[in-house]
């Protein structure tokens, strides 16, 4: 019987093999996971894991789900080679498996700069259970930490290390913070509210090397200006590179991801891919790759629409994007990066919303702890700049006076 | 401490939570049908809605913060006795709750 083999097992690719099943496919499903154990929720090894500590509140489904969806999962081994003519992949233990057709959920590897000392003992990065357990352990016994790189990860760990008293440090190069995902005013009200909680945050500076004690071990970050910066545990939290050499290793387009069409094919009509790894057409112009659970999961959903169903409609999923920093919850919709005109307004409790315009229209909002707001402009990306000025920018009264 | 869910087509199993665990989690690690979960309980899809049994509504408390707003979205009726049931946090008063599950979630 034909088989769907989904290579990489985080939420992504274990959204396929569900949605395979849900859409009605009757064929057998492989769902090939590198680390060992089930799949997993990774946006909380940064949050609530850190506090609680909790894996089994992580797992997407249990066991007894995998038997009675009848998809074989395997767990602790590796695809190393796709064999495109023979449609096959080739597992770390030798097996063999062929494929009618391949998804690619191979998700996106740390990125660690070059540095002196960047492994030594004390040095972490967060993307894995496994980097989570090893970070929380040493978090416990730990005074002072300095975290490489400014973005979400990185200030997220912050916040949960300053609640549980330990001294946190933020190095980051670029000029501001999470420049890449959010608005310059945004970034200001972030490095306020994590500078009123105690954090040091420096901006503009890169690293240049961990500093090492007589055993070894990191106890500092020396900066590229001389400073030093004491702290027994370094967190590198400067971002990530789609994992693409499976890939590219089998000829397939990529360039900063597998380049997918709008209907998320690779540049082989029987390989797909699917989140962090995808670069995909956005609907008005331009290509993008998306490190979201939003983008994984809905990315998934129209693949196995396609694959179960025969539906051909091209992606056009809105993106969303959510930080917990402590008991902030940052919300964004829609991608800024473009923006050529910001409005800021607040929240009756005072906290600040951002909207971002190009060419006169709405393509992104940034909100603080405003659930219903995000919504609201959930609902509003694509309005014309004039619509909302009319009601002050307010998204909720917009919302309310175009649909009424 | 213990849980039902009864989903829409009446399959009622129950389980166990605990303490501070939250409803959704109880039902996914269970392997409930009719929760979906896909934000894993940070509020930003609406897609572990369900229904208080009248019984244990009080016990349940209010919507937490922006509960409400989310629950604007959910692809189901709202009514009431509609929770977000990531939100709903298993503690001694809610042992034995009963919660329903809508139609769909997405």
């Amino acid at each position: 019987m034909e088989r769907i083999v989904i290579v990489g097992a985080g939420q992504g690719g274990m959204q396929a093999a569900m949605s395979l099943r849900q859409d009605g496919l009757t064929g057998n499903i492989t769902l090939i996971g590198e680390e060992p154990g089930l799949p997993y929720q990774r946006p909380p090894l940064s949050k609530a894991y850190m506090a609680d500590g909790i894996a089994d509140r992580l797992i997407l489904r249990p066991t007894s789900f995998f038997e009675r969806s009848e998809i074989d999962y395997r767990d602790g081994v590796r695809v190393t080679q796709i064999d495109r003519e023979r449609k096959s992949v080739t597992l770390s233990n030798g097996e063999n498996i062929t494929y009618a057709h391949l998804i690619l959920a191979t998700g996106a590897a740390n990125w660690a700069p070059p540095i002196a000392g960047i492994n030594a003992p004390g040095v972490f990065q967060l993307r894995t259970l496994e980097d989570a357990t090893a970070l929380r352990n040493k978090m416990a016994s730990t005074k002072r930490a300095v975290v490489i790189g400014g973005g979400f990860i990185g200030l997220e760990f912050a916040a949960m290390a300053r609640d549980a008293g330990v001294e946190v440090a933020v190095v980051e190069a670029g000029p501001r913070l999470m420049a890449r995902a959010i608005s310059p005013a945004m970034s200001r009200w972030f490095l306020d509210l994590h500078r009123s909680q105690g954090t040091k945050i420096i901006l503009g500076t890169a690293a240049s090397s961990v500093r090492l004690d007589d055993a070894g071990e990191a106890d500092g970050v020396i900066l590229n200006d001389g400073t030093v910066i004491d702290g027994s545990l370094v967190l590198v939290a400067a971002g990530v590179r789609p994992s693409v050499e499976l890939a590219e290793q089998a000829g397939l387009s990529c360039n900063d991801g597998v380049i997918v069409d709008g209907r998320l094919l690779t540049s082989d009509p029987a390989i797909s891919a699917l989140g962090d790894c995808a670069r995909f057409p956005l609907p008005d112009n331009g290509t993008v790759r998306l490190e979201s659970v939003q983008a994984a999961v809905d990315h998934a959903r129209h693949i196995a629409r396609r694959l179960a169903k025969g539906e051909d409609a091209p992606y056009s999923a809105l993106p969303w994007f959510w930080s917990d920093q402590g008991k902030i919850k940052l919300q964004i919709v829609g991608i800024g990066a473009g923006a050529d005109r910001h409005e800021q307004t607040t929240t009756p409790a005072g906290e600040p919303v951002v909207l971002a315009f190009n060419n006169d229209t709405l393509i992104a909002v940034e909100t603080v702890n405003a659930a219903g707001v995000h919504m609201a402009a959930r609902r509003l990306i694509g309005t014309p700049y004039h619509v909302l000025a009319e009601h002050h920018f307010d998204v909720r009264k917009t919302l309310s006076a175009v649909t009424a | 401490m213990n849980a039902t869910f009864i989903a829409f087509d009446g399959t009622t199993t129950q389980v166990e939570v605990d303490e501070g665990e939250s409803l959704m989690q109880a039902a996914i690690t269970n392997d409930v049908n009719g929760i979906v979960g896909e934000c894993g309980g940070s509020m930003m899809c609406a897609t572990c809605h369900c229904y208080i049994d009248d019984a244990w509504l009080e016990a349940a408390g209010p919507r937490n913060d922006g509960e409400e707003d989310m629950l604007e979205s959910a692809t189901s009726e709202v009514r009431p006795q509609s929770r977000l049931s990531c939100q709903v946090k298993m503690n001694a008063e809610l042992d034995g709750i009963v919660v329903r599950l809508p139609e769909t979630q997405i």
